[in-house]
């Protein structure tokens, strides 16, 4: 009975690597008949936020699920539409356009403010205006603001989607049966919480850990989730945590959450260093104010960079094969194809574990940046 | 006066960022070889604290990679900027 499950286990492990291997081979496949490829292009492309989720472009068509672009603006209040009206940058909608990414407002004389083909350049040399956050609230009538859905708020919602139901069902499942052995998805997820609430939260924070565990379990599931969901090819190419806002985000959280919770003895530590003789004193408060910022922007960067470094490198493998096929023929793109294959699998795998690490790390350095605000005085 | 000029010249700052992306690497290449080549020699010597000793090496060489990692962004920053 326990071979037949192992058994099982097994072929299931490696159905599921094989298609994943499979499915890097299809990667290949599509992208190779459109003129000259441009491969810093093609990976900013990936790695940057876009209005729409593109899935997939097959010869001239554009294949992508289209997101609500939701605009705010002084002369013309609130606009609510889907992204396909900018037919992939050739439309124009209410005066707003699709300029390379950026969401332009035509000017208001413009004849062509609502139109499916759209000469970019003769629109623009009539006058128009770009996004503004300092005019909208000032008032400025040409003053408007992007604040759409983008792929990135799209990655967010859907890593809010499956948080939710992995984690209701779980606590569900608990409060149904609460002296009963864990079943199913309970026994999954009791092993991490534990291991986040005896290895990360107490030994850090101590007494109170308490406290601090909901929103540490919620940071380190958030950043597990967003950084799987950025490895997933196929669905889109989502960069949610590649991202500096929302990297910076996060970090900002930890950064309220410990100077809210901070108590006598941290402020004491920063400006009253314990040990350091009072002349030494004016050159270490200064350093120490600085290190109370720089530890979440520090969060926040390392968060980032891991990411977009590895979506970067991933994506630059598959472009060397079209690289090699455009400089030396399609052989040499089959040929190069066989080693870069071989170092994006790899890539990918060491990403799935810094996937893992860098939920890991930041929740562990948030943990202690909480320990060492609530800390009791110990001398 | 024509040094300055030369030196101002965009394309150094190309070399600059290339350079500074391979210095960057190299700090993280040598910390990281530092920390699991200790971590190496000290599950040798006590073999029942292998899961300790590999926890801390994973951590602490995701810390040295995020110091890497400034340098790197602030290269790539120097290419991508005008």
């Amino acid at each position: 009975m326990l071979k037949h499950r192992t058994d099982k286990a097994f072929k299931a492990i490696f159905l599921l690597l094989t298609t994943f291997i499979l499915l890097q081979g299809s990667a290949q496949a599509s992208g190779s008949s459109d003129g000259q490829f441009d491969a810093g292009e093609m990976i900013m492309h990936h790695v940057m936020d876009a209005h729409d989720i593109h899935l997939i472009t097959l010869g001239d068509h554009h294949y992508s699920i289209p997101l609500p672009i939701i605009m705010l603006s002084n002369e013309d209040g609130l606009s609510v539409f889907l992204s396909s009206k900018f037919h992939h940058g050739l439309g124009a909608y209410n005066r707003y356009a699709l300029d390379n990414g950026h969401v332009i407002r035509l000017g208001s004389n413009n004849p062509m403010a609502q139109s499916d083909s759209l000469d970019m350049a003769a629109a623009k040399s009539m006058g128009f205006s770009e996004e503004s956050w300092q005019g909208y609230f000032n008032g400025r009538p040409s003053g408007f603001i992007n604040v759409s859905i983008t792929k990135t708020v799209a990655g967010i919602l859907l890593t809010v989607v499956i948080l939710l139901l992995v984690f209701v069902s779980v606590a569900n499942a608990y409060k149904r049966a609460p002296n009963e052995a864990p079943r199913g998805l309970q026994s999954l997820m009791e092993p991490i919480v534990l291991f986040i609430r005896d290895e990360v939260a107490k030994p850090s924070i101590g007494k109170h850990y308490e406290r601090f565990l909901p929103f540490l379990l919620t940071i380190f599931f958030f950043i597990w989730t967003a950084n799987i969901l950025g490895l997933i090819p196929f669905i889109g190419g989502f960069n949610v945590t590649g991202n500096i806002a929302v990297a910076l985000v996060l970090a900002v959280f930890t950064f309220i959450l410990t100077t809210m919770s901070a108590n006598r003895n941290y402020w004491g530590h920063i400006f009253a260093t314990p040990g350091v003789p009072v002349w030494l004193l004016p050159l270490m408060i200064p350093i120490e104010i600085m290190g109370v910022f720089t530890k979440p922007v520090v969060l926040c960067l390392r968060l980032f960079a891991n990411i977009t470094a590895g979506h970067i490198i991933i994506l630059s493998f598959m472009s060397l094969i079209f690289i090699f096929a455009n400089q030396y023929g399609a052989v040499a793109g089959y040929g190069v194809s066989i080693v870069s294959l071989a170092f994006g699998i790899f890539m990918n795998m060491m990403e799935l574990l810094v996937a893992f690490l860098q939920a890991y790390v930041f929740t562990l350095l948030s943990a202690l940046y909480l320990g060492a605000a609530v800390e009791e005085h110990h001398h | 006066m024509e040094i300055i000029s030369i030196l101002l010249d965009a394309a150094y700052a190309y070399m600059g960022a290339g350079i500074g992306a391979g210095v960057a690497t190299i700090g993280a290449g040598i910390g990281i070889g530092r920390i699991g080549g200790s971590a190496l020699e000290s599950m040798a010597r006590q073999p029942e604290a292998i899961g300790d000793i590999r926890a801390s090496m994973i951590v602490a060489a995701a810390l040295v990679e995020g110091a890497a990692f400034f340098g790197i962004i602030v290269c790539l920053l120097i290419v991508l900027m005008k």
